[in-house]
């Protein structure tokens, strides 16, 4: 008998390569040495920024995966909401998408229907033009966007330029990866899982326009990698940071889940690339499972000018998700992150 | 008991073998097999939020076992040994049934309970290693019973319902047993020598 054609195996930002294996093999490419070039891999950023004159840069980034939900009609908006996020994560405005596409033969081409309607209402709540695509027939599902967006190359949000004493802004709930993963082994309440839909589905342009407005000196989004790993690049070499664990937006339902290990490889790869680099003891396992959890589409995690952070966070709160202040940046200690 | 979750993506061996250990024995070692380390070292989360032993080892190329025991007691070898020995899903306890009524008094009311005490049993999460049925009892598990239901449940489950023939005989039931095996008076007396735990309703 044929096997039948599963649509979601467990995707999303679950599906990402580690961290450390990641790192390994772009060491070991050539550095591009192109004074134009802003951003590039090197500082593990979230999109590529190139200078093109004194006023204007492009922005560049692509994300695709494989399903993290059923429904292909929702999978579209959360891949595309997850590929446009890089943008917002560099400030920058978006322009133009372009689908990427990998799709079994066998499957119902209404199901790609579905992906892609979904894919292109959110480029157009965006503000975006979908101008075009590739698809390859494949054994599994894939869907994502490259993505083009252009900035003022004075104001980039690098995502990792953090000052001592920034406040540091999470602008979505954590544990959604954790909420897919229950949800794939029909664990998960309906609750759960829509109110991880909904963080994942939400654009991240309206938090980046919010963190503009303010002095926000870093700003990345959280995906694959999860908080931590993500806070981590965020802090480089020079700084550490002190997270109050009390403070974190989470799912609610995410740290029952934890409980019953519905945790990912993914998760678990993160902990190990980031190892004793973070003071994790204050934590409960379900806590310290939340904040290693990757995350498809996450939200952005501001560095900011502490005086700013409040009004910011007001702000931040009435786009209706789970959000705050999660903790600080501090000079460096022997530990890159201490959770209290 | 063995898990073999090669092949399969995380959680679904820890998934897997947190439900085998809710069946486990105290002590039982549940051994799994894994294809990645990640997957042995969310196993090694899931031992240590149990506060059970966890041990781990690379046995191929893309192959870790790793063992878990169902108990916070380190995993010594002799434990490894024993443990397939065991019944999987017995906790050395055997219920001795020598009546087909629970407890003295009335009848009417004792082949009740005795209904109900079959019916509790088998939605055990650990259910008995065995059951034995004797004299009176030889005939909870013949064609006309009304636990027949809850002692097939329970076989299926593993347990091992013994009904001794010498009974059946004399009772003229030995046609009509229904579910498990007959036993002779040797199988009845290892039974329960051998036993932990005997209970009698």
């Amino acid at each position: 008998m044929e096997e039948p054609i599963v649509f979601c195996k467990g995707g999303g930002c679950t599906a990402k390569l580690g961290p450390g294996a990641l790192n390994s093999v772009l060491k070991k490419l050539p550095k591009p040495n192109d004074p134009n070039l802003l951003i590039g891999f090197e500082s593990s950023d979230d999109a590529a920024v190139y200078k093109l004159s004194d006023e204007l840069a492009i922005v560049q980034t692509l994300d695709f995966f494989p399903p993290m939900v059923d429904d292909p009609y929702i999978f579209g908006q959360i891949a595309a909401a997850n590929a446009l996020s890089d943008i917002y994560a560099m400030g920058a405005d978006f322009k133009t998408a372009l689908n990427i596409v990998c799709f079994p033969e066998a499957m119902d081409l209404n199901i790609l229907g579905q992906i892609l309607l979904g894919g292109s209402e959110k480029v157009k709540e965006a503000g975006g033009v979908l101008v075009g695509g590739h698809s390859i027939a494949d054994q599994d599902v894939k869907y994502g966007l490259s993505v083009t967006g252009t900035i003022h190359p004075d104001k980039v949000f690098a995502n990792n330029a953090c000052h001592l004493g920034d406040k540091l802004v999470l602008t979505k709930p954590l544990g959604v990866g954790i909420i897919c993963t229950a949800s794939r082994l029909k664990a998960a309440s309906d609750t759960a899982l829509a109110e991880a839909i909904r963080s994942m589905t939400t654009l991240n342009k309206y938090a980046s326009e919010i963190a503009r407005k303010y002095r926000t000196h870093a700003c990345t989004d959280v995906t694959g990698f999860g908080f931590l790993v993500h806070l981590s690049e965020m802090l480089g070499d020079n700084f550490s940071a002190r997270i109050e664990k009390d403070s974190v937006p989470y799912i609610p339902e995410s740290a029952a889940y934890a409980d019953e290990f519905y945790i990912t490889a993914a998760g678990q790869r993160n902990r190990n690339y980031l190892g004793s680099k973070v003071e994790t003891s204050a934590c409960s396992f379900a806590m310290q499972e939340i904040l290693f959890d990757p995350q498809t589409s996450g939200g952005l995690l501001i560095s900011i000018d502490p005086s700013d952070a409040e009004s910011a966070l007001a702000e931040l709160k009435t786009l209706g998700l789970a959000c705050g202040i999660v903790g600080e940046v501090t000079e460096k200690l022997e530990k890159s992150i201490y959770i209290v | 008991m063995k898990i073999d979750a090669r092949g399969k993506q995380c959680p679904l061996p820890v998934i897997e073998t947190k439900d085998a250990l809710k069946l486990a024995a105290p002590g039982e070692v549940i051994e799994v097999t894994v294809d990645n380390e990640i997957a042995a070292q969310n196993l090694r989360k899931l031992a240590e939020q149990k506060s059970l032993s966890y041990k781990s080892e690379k046995i191929g190329d893309r192959e870790f076992l790793v063992k878990i025991s169902a108990s916070d007691s380190p995993i010594s070898e002799a434990t490894e040994e024993d443990a397939p020995n065991l019944c999987c899903l017995g906790q050395g306890t055997v219920i001795a049934i020598s009546s087909e009524t629970m407890g003295t008094g009335d009848d009417t009311l004792g082949k009740l309970l005795m209904k109900g005490f079959l019916f509790a049993i088998s939605k055990q999460e650990n259910p008995p290693a065995s059951i034995l049925l004797y004299n009176g009892g030889a005939k909870l598990s013949c064609e006309g019973s009304e636990s027949l239901e809850d002692l097939k449940s329970l076989e299926a489950r593993d347990v091992t319902i013994f009904t001794c023939g010498t009974c059946l005989n004399y009772y003229g039931l030995s046609e009509k047993l229904a579910v498990g095996s007959v036993s002779n008076m040797y199988d009845i007396v290892e039974t329960l020598t051998k036993a932990s735990l005997v209970v009698r309703p």
